[in-house]
């Protein structure tokens, strides 16, 4: 029978969170890392017992770790006793090394100035989908990096920050890389999203970015609301059988391209507020996308402080909102960018978690919901691993 | 043999109980302690004092002998007690919010 494991990154450390098939009884472990800030953890679709992690915190600066057991044991890339002597019988230690290629440049601060870039997280973690020592990462300051040799090492792909770079911008949370989409069908295509600086596809492997931000319109946010760069884009996400397909949460407005990001249309339709972070797409459906929408951009908590779902099964436009299993009353929760996730069986299961703490999980395509936990950190991101 | 103190949270990312014991050549300065750290933990590059160019993070402090010396020269030799190892060299993550 299939299992389900969901990884759990919080504000004060990890969690994995495993069922059978059925999904009805739950055993929760951790906090691993506790007491860190846990941004991201996700499992290689070529070896799902290889999970990377980013560990990271205030004080002590960014850890990346390894597990190659599905979660029991970790360790950061090249310091077990095996791996840690190099040329000349120096350590490596160089798993948590980020460092910006040649010129370090400057981009666009909150005061309008040039800024130098600062490496300060890796907000998200995307492995190969071949190849489990393969990996990339998404950085604050915004960059990607890629390891080919299973997190030991990491090299920026400097042609991202050449995609007018100097024009990008922090958003309140800081300058992320949030979003890395692997084309399962194109090798060469990429696809990321940055807050504040918008989306960019590669279609040379990484060696050059293009912005794919037209028809996004940022209103009162840039000086010009159809700007080749500077959107708040929140997250986006495709479905692997139709990667020229791609929907998008922005900062305000839900959107979706038909054509890998050159054209965006608008598909908030009737939806309560078009403010929000995460979307996903069902496993078995590829029109059908899921939203949490949340009241505005100075009140992040859902509207009338009833927790809903809002699912689209035409590709966005017609939405209704999901209700049975989740709080309707006198709830003030979000649920960040990189907190929502589908599993594979079917019916498709749909997972998100909150900053109040709470993962929330539907075996039925989101038609009910229940509480998995509910007294968790604040969650900042939630991966499904469906294992054979 | 110089004594380390390392904050909770490397204690647990180095697997290391209690104090760290470094052999460190003289002069004894803050530098040659984490050179001689990193090298044993390697996985604690990049937490103390940030890789390349090697500076004190933000919220790391540095005492010995009861004294503070994140702020001076990390080629400033320390106190005899601290080379003696009859003085422990602590590393602290500072108190701030969070």
């Amino acid at each position: 029978m299939s299992k389900i494991r969901v990884l759990v990154g919080t504000k004060k450390g990890a969690f994995i969170l495993t069922a059978d098939g059925t999904r009805q009884n739950w055993e929760v472990s951790g906090p691993h890392f506790a007491g860190w800030e846990m941004y991201h953890l996700k499992g290689s679709p070529a070896d799902p017992n290889r999970i990377y992690a980013s560990q990271t915190s205030g004080w002590f600066g960014q850890v990346i770790q390894r597990s190659d057991d599905g979660g029991k044991t970790w360790n950061p890339p090249g310091t077990k006793p095996e791996d840690l002597m190099g040329p000349g019988g120096m350590p490596n230690g160089k798993s948590n090394q980020f460092t910006y290629e040649g010129e370090v440049g400057t981009h666009k601060f909150y005061d309008g100035s040039q800024h130098p870039w600062e490496f300060k997280r890796i907000w998200h973690i995307e492995p190969s989908l071949t190849d489990p020592d393969t990996a990339y990462a998404g950085a604050e300051d915004a960059a990607i990096f890629k390891t080919t040799d299973g997190g030991k090492t990491w090299k920026e792909l400097p042609g991202l920050r050449s995609a007018k770079g100097h024009l990008w911008q922090p958003g309140a949370g800081g300058m992320g890389l949030h979003t890395i989409i692997l084309d399962p069908k194109d090798a060469n295509r990429i696809y990321i999203a940055i807050s504040a600086a918008g989306a960019f596809r590669t279609d040379d492997g990484g060696k050059t970015w293009k912005p794919i931000n037209r028809g996004l319109k940022s209103k009162y946010e840039l000086p010009d609301p159809d700007a080749e760069v500077g959107h708040c884009v929140h997250r986006i996400a495709m479905h692997p059988s139709r990667p020229g397909v791609l929907f998008m949460q922005k900062h305000w407005n839900v959107l979706r391209t038909d054509n890998a990001g050159d054209q965006w249309t608008d598909v908030g339709g009737n939806l309560p507020s078009d403010f929000g972070f995460p979307i996903d797409v069902h496993f078995h459906e590829p029109e059908t996308i899921y939203v949490v929408p949340i009241k505005n951009d100075s009140e992040h908590f859902p509207p009338e402080g009833k927790l809903r779902v809002y699912r689209s099964r035409t590709g966005g436009n017609q939405w209704e909102p999901l209700t049975k299993g989740l709080p309707q009353q006198d709830c003030y929760v979000n649920v960040l960018r990189d907190a929502m996730a589908v599993d594979q069986l079917d019916p498709c299961g749909i997972y998100f978690g909150t900053t109040g703490g709470q993962v929330y999980g539907s075996a039925n395509g989101g038609d009910t919901w229940n509480a998995i936990v509910r007294d968790l950190p604040a969650v900042l991101s939630v991966e499904v691993q469906t294992l054979k | 043999m110089i004594r380390v103190v390392l904050p909770y949270h490397l204690r647990n990312l180095a697997r290391v109980e209690g104090e760290v014991e470094l052999e460190v050549a003289r002069p004894v300065t803050v530098r040659a302690i984490l050179d001689a750290l990193e090298a044993r933990h390697p996985v604690l590059r990049g937490t103390i004092r940030d890789h390349g160019t090697l500076k004190r993070r933000p919220f790391i402090r540095f005492f010995a002998c009861k004294e503070d010396w994140s702020l001076e020269s990390p080629d400033t030799e320390l106190p005899g007690e601290v080379v003696s190892g009859n003085e422990p060299f602590l590393i602290v993550g500072a108190m701030a919010g969070g």
